[in-house]
């Protein structure tokens, strides 16, 4: 009986795997679970690894070393950050509405992490496939604002509550250019021979793939400009430089966060990285073809297919390299001597995980999702850069560059893409009456 | 109402009335707060976002420096005007030696003048690079602070190699300076100015075309020149509104009168033509410093003085174009080997007074930028 329930379970696990669709669209609750839990594991990853870099990167910028203290080259920072905030007193202020200053963090990180649930790693690689995926994203992503302007006002306290104004301001303003931009591109994938578009996160990218050619270059210029709009919009959705007005450190001390510490303040962080992620990979899935790799049309055939499914091995090669060429460039100090076997060992692992990439039947179903890491660590690392290299805008500038100049923008585009679009049909209707 | 010099037409009692009598929300900004430069508490009076009237709370750093130099002698005391402006400590140390020295009818010899020009431009130049980076980044661009601490760094050591100290230097002597240069100080100051000459052209490519920086800068905190000379504003913040006073020119001291630089300015008074006007003066020090090394004479450094100063008793007001304004000293002399009263007239206090004209009606965010481009440091204001 035991044996017939396991033979049962391990069927049951075992009928997806032959199966194209998304788990939660192949109703497999087991391989839904296994997803999620490895979206949350990576996310969480990928959030450490952005703190790292964020500071490796802005301090190179900035002629200077950065962490370099905790493991080689700062790489146990994080760890050590996350330990410290941790462990640090949890206060909440005596004139604070304790429910509502309790559930905000856990508000905005909600709204980041379980926007996830629909973001597209390969044509399989998701946690589900839904009809209105995309909609589903802007609606979540859009909660976190809710959250911050709760967390600003149950702080019962000056800054935070301009802070929290600022944010939902911020939000009216772009959240329409943003949805403009994205109904643009929702508009091209309905040019097929059925002429019905698609909601879904996975059909836009397969529209993409249908039509042989990524949105950014579709209808050139209007699908860069409704990219170009929805890039601008997006870093303003969340409160990044040059944006960053809720949390202004020089006016406004923290904003919204201000009266939060330790363990709280340390989800709000979180909740900040896996929303750039999460808007990076809406912008990616939409203008920047998901998963499918570069170069789709000029360097094709079956030669081109296998160079760059080797990339994602061969990026972690490289990566396990410049660890082995640092640990040797270590200083040959007995103090050191920790310190460059923990760069060699990361070294290795790197080094490992590159190898394995490179087995055949591993780098055909890894392929989508580095090629998607790949494109949304770009957008990271624009991110960094904006921080690196923008002053702040002012509040009505921002808000008058969202009314005056993004939402015009967007309905131009709109009305010229869906124009575009039925260029065809117009033609026919003229010359054929 | 016929002197236009007078301050009645500004009514700086009442703040404004908010918008369609809204609550209006009073904020403390300070004193402890990442872009008050220091220990200024600012009370601002919000209708929203937009300031009504702000009132600024000062005293958190005050030391009773002038009381202090009561009970010194004019040699003990010297030190003491370093740790009021605190990043342009060469210029405190040239007004106070140079009021002293007016007071005992010494003068420097030539020698002793062009080094204290040499210094003092290039305190200049450090406290200008100093106010660039923390403008700068009150006003979200983070990065040029690195880049401007990196070069000031250079200057730092020039003055650490000179007299030992790096920020807090006691570099003059009254009747002179009690070191010799250093060997190779000429060739290590030249070296500095065509190491820096292209860091100048590097800050502005980071802010001057910037489009951020423009809009955050242009029309932000704007003061008119009758305003500016009403409320006893000096210095770059004068300058920017259109009034070439320059005490260099003006009231030539030490030997600048020796030296052919322009004094930069511009019309508006706003937030950006300060910029441009610091901007521009670092590149007039860094002429001066040119002129300065090239004619640099042979000769003593130190003038004959005598060992117990006793100045004859009387009373003398001396000013310098410091960094941030025209820094003065009042100086009474009851014959004896201290000071009666020593009274400094600080240029950042003078110019804080300017803070409220000049965030009226404008935004939180603007009140940051003023603050900055007011250039204050609050070591000067309290004393």
């Amino acid at each position: 009986m035991g044996h017939d329930l396991m033979g049962q379970i391990v069927q049951y696990i075992q009928s997806y795997l032959s199966s194209d669709q998304t788990p939660g669209a192949a109703g497999n609750m087991f391989w839904v679970l296994v997803y999620i839990l490895a979206v949350f594991v990576g996310l969480s990853i990928a959030v450490i690894a952005m703190n790292w870099l964020e500071r490796k990167i802005l301090a190179h910028m900035q002629v200077r070393l950065g962490p370099m203290r905790v493991g080689p080259h700062g790489l146990l920072q994080p760890i050590a950050d996350a330990i410290k905030l941790l462990l640090k007193e949890d206060i909440i202020p005596a004139e604070a509405d304790v429910a509502i200053f309790w559930m905000a963090p856990f508000m905005v990180v909600l709204a980041a992490f379980t926007v996830f649930i629909v973001v597209p790693f390969g044509p399989t690689h998701a946690v589900t496939d839904m009809n209105i995926g995309i909609l589903f994203m802007l609606g979540v992503s859009s909660l976190s604002v809710l959250g911050i302007v709760m967390a600003g006002w149950a702080s019962n306290s000056h800054y935070p509550l301009i802070g929290a104004l600022r944010s939902s301001a911020q939000m009216v303003s772009y959240e329409v250019a943003m949805g403009l931009a994205v109904v643009s591109a929702i508009v091209m994938t309905s040019l097929n021979a059925s002429g019905t578009g698609t909601l879904s996160m996975i059909g836009i990218v397969q529209a993409q793939q249908e039509q042989g050619v990524w949105f950014i270059f579709k209808f050139f210029p209007l699908g860069l400009i409704a990219f170009f709009i929805f890039a601008v919009a997006m870093v303003a959705e969340t409160n990044r430089a040059p944006f960053d007005l809720a949390e202004a450190e020089s006016e406004l001390t923290a904003g919204f966060h201000t009266e939060y510490s330790g363990f709280r303040w340390s989800l709000f962080f979180l909740a900040e990285y896996s929303a750039m992620i999460a808007v990076s990979s809406i912008a990616v899935t939409l203008w920047l073809g998901g998963w499918l790799r570069p170069f789709p049309n000029l360097l094709n055939g079956s030669t081109w297919d296998l160079i760059f499914s080797l990339f994602a091995g061969v990026t972690f090669l490289f990566f396990a390299a410049m660890c082995f060429f640092n640990a040797v460039r270590m200083p040959k100090h007995p103090f050191f001597r920790i310190q460059t076997i923990g760069l060699a060992g990361f070294g290795v692992v790197l080094g490992l995980i590159g190898l394995v990439m490179l087995v055949p039947a591993v780098r055909i179903r890894v392929q989508d999702i580095f090629w998607f890491s790949a494109k949304v660590a770009a957008f990271m690392y624009l991110y960094i850069w904006y921080r690196g290299t923008f002053p702040r805008y002012r509040f009505d500038q921002l808000m008058q560059m969202g009314w005056k100049v993004l939402l015009p923008m967007g309905l131009g585009v709109l009305i010229l893409t869906a124009t575009a679009g039925l260029w065809p049909l117009i033609q026919h209707s003229i010359w054929h009456p | 109402m016929t002197d236009s010099n007078t301050l009645a037409h500004l009514d700086l009692e009442t703040p404004e009335k908010p918008f369609l009598d809204a609550n209006e929300l009073v904020i403390n900004m300070g004193p402890q707060h990442p872009a008050t430069h220091g220990v200024l508490r600012v009370i601002l009076r919000l209708d929203g976002e937009k300031v009504l009237g702000l009132e600024c709370v000062i005293g958190y750093l005050h030391r009773g420096v002038e009381k202090i130099g009561e009970h010194r002698t004019y040699t003990m005391f010297n030190p003491y005007v370093d740790r009021m402006d605190y990043v342009a400590a060469v210029s405190n140390g040239l007004g106070y030696c140079e009021t002293v020295e007016k007071l005992l009818h010494v003068e420097a010899p030539p020698r002793a003048q062009y080094v204290r020009v040499i210094l003092t431009e290039l305190n200049r130049l450090a406290s200008h690079q100093l106010w660039l980076g923390t403008h700068a980044l009150d006003i979200g661009a983070i990065t040029p602070l690195f880049y401007t601490f990196r070069d000031r760094e250079e200057i730092l050591k020039i003055y650490e190699k000179y007299c030992g100290a790096r920020l807090t230097t006691h570099a003059f002597r009254i009747g002179g300076l009690q070191y010799e240069t250093y060997n190779g100080f000429e060739r290590e100051v030249k070296n500095f100015l065509s190491f820096f000459r292209p860091k100048i052209d590097e800050y502005e490519e980071l802010l001057t075309t910037n489009r951020i920086w423009v809009e955050r800068t242009k029309n932000v905190g704007i003061i008119s020149a009758k305003d500016c000379i009403a409320l006893g504003v000096t210095g770059p913040v004068l300058r920017a509104s259109g009034v070439k006073w320059d005490l260099r020119k003006a009231q030539p001291y030490a030997n600048y009168k020796n030296f052919d630089f322009d004094i930069p300015t511009c019309q508006n008074g706003d937030t950006y033509d300060r910029y441009l006007v610091r901007m521009a003066e670092m590149r007039q020090s860094v002429r001066i410093i040119e002129q300065a090394i090239e004619g640099l004479p042979e000769g003593p450094v130190m003038a004959k003085v005598p060992k117990v100063m006793k100045p004859p008793a009387g009373e003398i007001y001396h000013s310098i174009e410091a960094p941030k304004g025209e820094l003065g000293y009042f100086i009474v002399s009851d014959g004896s080997t201290q000071p009666y009263r020593v009274r400094v007239r600080p240029p950042s206090f003078v110019n804080l007074q300017a803070l409220d004209l000049m965030c009226r009606g404008q935004l939180v965010a603007d009140v940051i930028a003023v603050i900055g481009t007011l250039d204050i440091v609050l070591g000067e204001v309290d004393r």
